[in-house]
């Protein structure tokens, strides 16, 4: 099965229009030849190989595809590629490793704020972005931050748990750093 | 899901995108926030031949309020410039209310408000704000700018009143002469979805007395409902319990609401009664406290 990638994916010789756009990935400038229509969530997947960003609805409703843009949350599905360019954007590859999770990736693993983990990343990210502006956020206001990410495991509860503890855990560092 | 086929341009002043529109010949489409767009275009109710990208001009997301207290929204000011804003909720209460409904917070980042009353979606927030407050859209093409009425700007669903080498760059709300007061109400099914019935409401307060009202509703018909008139018996009144249940009763009998997924008409109507209400009721009650 071919993916949608690889049939929008420029191929030589075919008489489409192609922009070469360059794209601050993960802290990484990556240059690529899109058609325009490609859209940023199979950029990132099929053309970059980064599968962490996962496709869910296509169609703008469930928060998956979450990427953070110039570091707020945006759907990658309802972006093109090429509007990425000369723009950053984040995915949940960029926000840690293995050895050195990100306190949001922590509070996940702690909290336990996972089932099937399909929209983890889309959380992790949107989550990411709120502990930026509000590092002491109220259960309503994550809650209210999540509202646009679907967990169709419905394990909401913990999710908020592990954004709460990934909050509380971000202001100790930054008080013991103080 | 794919659109079909585009070519794409990221012009880097109003100037040439206008030239871009104007060369195309009405086979182009604007992209600000792309939030409804791009959806649009996947699900290929819409097929543009070109792409005429705002989002690489300086200068067009900004939110400000001129010393006369008009309050001016540039094309690229996304919906969430305006949940955050911590002036709004002073200048113009209806729509600090309704920033925080509209879609869901991470399509809040891209969406714009004037793409979406561009958009003209019958259930659209914005829109029903703007009819309530008497906002204007600006228009700029190849022969300059003109000021288009927010209601002979929305033409139906999904369509307004620009010309095909026109961009809409900014949109225009009056300020209040006297005291702001005002508040937006939705119903919906979960967080993103459309409005199965939502009200604005607008006042202008001279004291105790309503100076002038304003009111429109979303999702109870084929468009956006201008309930300004029917709002308007409240016009040089106070807001007494008496003259409230007046009001909701008038506004809900211009509604259109029609029976579907979302609820039956009656339902709905309802919906428009309880919300006009309670509007008028939150604000009297602020209104009692401030005195």
């Amino acid at each position: 099965m071919s993916s949608l990638y690889d049939e929008v994916a420029p191929t030589p010789g075919a008489d489409v229009p192609v922009r070469r756009v360059t794209i601050d990935v993960n802290g990484q400038k990556r240059t690529v030849d899109v058609e325009p229509r490609l859209l940023l969530a199979h950029l990132l997947r099929q053309g970059l190989a980064l599968t962490g960003t996962h496709t869910g609805c296509d169609t703008t409703s469930c928060g998956a595809c979450t990427v953070l843009f110039d570091g707020r949350p945006a759907k990658s599905c309802t972006m093109f590629a090429v509007q990425a360019d000369g723009h950053a954007v984040e995915t949940v590859e960029g926000m840690g490793s293995a050895s050195g999770l990100h306190p949001v990736q922590e509070g996940f693993k702690e909290e336990h704020g996972l089932q099937c983990g399909f929209c983890t990343p889309g959380m992790m990210l949107t989550a990411k972005a709120l502990l930026e502006r509000n590092p002491d956020p109220t259960e309503d206001e994550v809650r209210w931050a999540l509202s646009g990410n679907l967990c169709r495991c419905t394990g909401y509860q913990n999710i908020v748990n592990a954004v709460l503890w990934a909050a509380k855990k971000m202001r100790d560092e930054q008080t013991q750093e103080a | 899901m794919y659109p079909s086929r585009f070519s794409y341009e990221s012009p880097k002043t109003v100037q040439e995108a206008i030239s871009l529109l104007d060369r195309s010949g009405g086979e182009a489409k604007i992209l600000a926030g792309g939030q409804s767009l791009i959806p649009m275009l996947k699900l290929r109710f819409a097929s543009p031949e070109m792409l005429v990208d705002i989002n690489g001009i300086p200068g067009l997301d900004y939110l400000r309020v001129d010393p006369d207290g008009t309050l001016r929204i540039g094309a690229l000011c996304r919906h969430e410039d305006l949940e955050f804003s911590t002036t709004l909720a002073n200048t113009h209460p209806t729509l600090a209310a309704a920033a925080d409904l509209v879609a869901d917070p991470i399509v809040r980042t891209r969406g714009t408000f004037v793409g979406s009353v561009c958009h003209a979606d019958p259930q659209g927030d914005w829109a029903a704000t703007m009819v309530a407050l008497g906002g204007k859209i600006v228009a700029q093409g190849p022969q300059g700018r003109r000021e288009i009425d927010v209601r002979d700007f929305v033409l139906g669903p999904f369509a307004n009143a620009l010309a095909y080498n026109e961009i809409a760059v900014e949109a225009v709300i009056p300020g209040a002469k006297g005291t702001a007061r005002g508040g937006y109400l939705k119903l919906e099914r979960r967080v993103g979805d459309f409005a199965t019935a939502s009200v604005a409401v607008a006042l202008d307060m001279a004291g105790a007395t309503v100076s002038h009202a304003g009111c429109a509703l979303a999702g109870v018909g084929g468009r956006t409902i201008d309930a300004n008139e029917a709002i308007s018996v409240l016009q040089g009144k106070p807001l007494t319990a008496e003259n409230i249940e007046a009001a909701a009763e008038a506004v809900a009998a211009v509604a259109e609401p029609r029976t579907d997924h979302r609820g039956s008409a009656d339902y709905k109507r309802h919906i428009v009664k309880t919300f006009v209400t309670r509007l008028l009721t939150n604000i009297a009650k602020s209104e009692q406290k401030a005195a």
